[in-house]
């Protein structure tokens, strides 16, 4: 049979097109891959930090931490003698963190978002949003720098409590500020995405742009706004360096909801990883394999948080169309 | 006209007089038709003269919707031009013409909707029960409250069959008992047997005819003056598109209905007064939808009835 026409030829499996597929698919992979290698580095340390290890000949055996002293300790002090890693004491300021960061970011996010999606002009969207992304790429040390020089300091002059230099207030503010950029952009496109078709139903039965933007619009994109905050909450979770800087190095196990815990020095496990990183330890030691543990503890509380969020997502997604 | 008209209309309004007179507490007066009636009583020295009066701008009653040389423009595109024209109370009328020819803007011209698109601009006079609705000292959202409105594809919120229809009644602080006035409501909607065991459920997880109802049962929940229906069963099969039919001609004993239709069979069937509108925004023709379709004044409806264009 002729193929005067070349209709033949192969192109799919040319030697161009195959390694283009193998390239970009490594590419893909790659990510992957980092991911697993981090969460394999987390288990096996962690699993180190747990579990007594075979004592080398002739040296001291070495300490480890049992699951339940680390789970439901409430003293944190690596460097202290005794040591004591009690997981609870750094675990008490993250949700201090993420309660104070959420009481900032999640009005102020929101009402951002209900600005930008419902009252906004062309020209002042065309203002605000750049200026919200220049918010969310400020480096975070800086934040933690202006907690620490100026927010101390000025709650300090203004209110009347007794305000340590390194505080959780200042932090919970910052880290407030910082996410407010993600709660209001997610929001804002969950609440764009709200058929207009449902604010010409709600003017039509004389609503307000008030009764419209808030008993219209926000309820029919509660999915979207709902996985915003929950995004926004596991950045603050796993915010470290404006924390380590504002909230000090002491791990104290606090009650959440005392509001005067707030004004002292406590600091979430992040931080506390970084103090160990950077700290006089033995890389043999227990409080080098702590950080495992602690990483691993953060991983898996802010995937949960993800897959909350993703739950929601699904679970709540309204069906226009 | 007929004189037979006349005199059936005269007898019409003296029946309800009398009604009043002997049973001022009748529960089945809807407020719109006891001040219609109290209006016809204060003013029984000239009964006559309004009678004829009234008979001689329609059939079906006193004019609620005046139009005085409403002009719409999108920014430089004329979309209206100098439409007068009355509607009068209780009854359907339709709106009919090829697309683009600025129905759909009139509509919205009624309840102030073209307010909300920044580019329209209205000129001229729209008096609601005679009050011009583009006077400065209007709110458009005290307005839209006495005026309901229909749209063209069903757009419930997604709310509970209940929410959707206490929507209005929360928003306006509405007085009275909320579950009786939305039972009501999705009554004269002919929805409540489909829906009275399911109230908690999603409305948008009824069929496109039902949430259609819904919508007009969450419009009508308020009782507004008016309600206007913009192509309200464009989107659905005739089936439902029967069924909201029978619910127009239905709700036209109580509420003036406006409706713009793209189906000329509709408006036949379903409305008691037509008007023509063609393209370039004008109001051809408006007249007793009889007249309209047997019998119409301008060569260019016949036209475009007879489907000889649009």
């Amino acid at each position: 049979m002729s193929d005067e026409l070349g209709l033949t030829r192969q192109t799919d499996t040319a030697p161009r097109e195959r390694i283009a597929r193998w390239f970009f698919f490594a590419c893909a992979s790659a990510s992957v891959v980092v991911t697993l290698g981090i969460v394999v580095v987390l288990v096996l340390g962690a699993v180190d930090f747990f579990r007594a290890t075979a004592v080398p000949l002739g040296s001291a055996p070495e300490q480890t931490v049992p699951f339940a002293e680390y789970l439901f300790g409430s003293t944190w002090s690596p460097g202290g003698e005794p040591q004591s890693f009690g997981l609870l004491a750094p675990l008490s300021a993250t949700i201090m963190l993420t309660i104070g960061a959420a009481l900032i970011a999640l009005p102020l996010g929101l009402a951002t978002a209900i600005y930008l999606s419902e009252y906004a002009s062309e020209r002042n969207r065309a203002y605000l949003k750049p200026a919200l992304e220049v918010l969310a790429g400020v480096p975070t040390v800086v934040y933690g720098y202006f907690a620490l020089v100026y927010i101390t300091p000025a709650i300090d002059a203004v209110l009347p409590i007794d305000l340590s230099t390194f505080n959780l207030l200042s932090a919970c503010i910052v880290v407030g500020i910082m996410i407010i950029p993600m709660v209001s952009s997610i929001s804002e496109d969950a609440m764009s995405a709200v058929p207009d078709s449902l604010r010409q139903a709600g003017y039509g039965l004389g609503a307000t742009k008030f009764d419209v933007s808030t008993s219209i619009v926000v309820p029919s994109a509660v999915s979207g706004i709902a996985s915003a905050f929950i995004l926004a909450l596991s950045r603050a979770i796993g915010e470290t360096m404006a924390v380590a800087i504002a909230a000090g190095s002491r791990s104290v196990l606090q009650n959440p909801l005392d509001p005067t815990a707030y004004f002292g020095p406590n600091s979430p496990i992040t931080a506390q990883m970084i103090n160990l990183a950077l700290g006089d330890i033995s890389a043999r030691g227990p409080a080098y394999r702590a950080m495992f543990a602690l990483g691993l503890t953060l991983f898996v509380v802010t995937l949960l948080m993800n897959l909350i969020s993703d739950l929601i997502a699904q679970r709540y997604r309204e069906v226009y169309r | 006209m007929s004189d037979e008209t006349i005199a059936s209309d005269e007898l019409a309004s003296t029946e309800s007089e009398i009604s009043t007179e002997t049973d001022p507490d009748s529960d089945t007066d809807t407020d719109t038709d006891s001040t219609m009636v109290n209006h016809t009583a204060r003013d029984d020295e000239r009964a006559t003269a309004t009678a004829g009066f009234e008979t001689d701008e329609s059939t079906v009653g006193e004019t609620i919707i005046e139009s005085r040389e409403i002009s719409v423009w999108y920014d430089d595109n004329q979309a209206l031009t100098d439409i007068t024209m009355q509607v009068p109370e209780h009854g359907v009328t339709a709106m009919i013409g090829p697309s683009g020819c600025g129905k759909s803007t009139f509509l919205r011209c009624i309840n102030r909707m073209n307010d909300l698109i920044d580019a329209a601009r209205v000129e001229g006079e729209l008096a609601l029960a005679g009050k011009n609705v583009y006077d400065p000292d209007v709110d458009p959202v005290a307005l839209r409250r006495r005026v309901g409105m229909v749209f063209q594809k069903p757009n419930p919120f997604p709310k509970s069959i209940y929410d959707n229809v206490a929507y209005g009644l929360e928003i306006q602080g509405v007085d009275g008992d909320h579950d009786e006035i939305v039972e009501n409501a999705l009554r004269k909607a002919a929805l409540w047997d489909e829906v009275s065991d399911r109230l908690d459920e999603n409305g948008l997880e009824l069929s496109g005819g039902q949430q259609q109802r819904l919508c007009i049962a969450r419009a009508i929940a308020a009782d507004p003056e008016v309600l206007l229906m913009d192509e309200p069963a464009s989107a659905l099969d005739p089936v439902a598109t029967s069924k909201i039919e029978d619910l127009i001609e239905e709700l036209s004993q109580e509420y003036t209905v406006v409706i713009v239709t793209h189906n000329m069979q509709q408006a036949a069937r379903i409305s008691d007064k037509t008007a023509v509108f063609l393209t370039g925004g004008e109001l051809v023709e408006f007249d007793d939808t009889q007249k309209i379709f047997e019998n119409p004044e301008h060569q260019r409806v016949e036209d475009y009835i007879t489907g000889k264009f649009g």
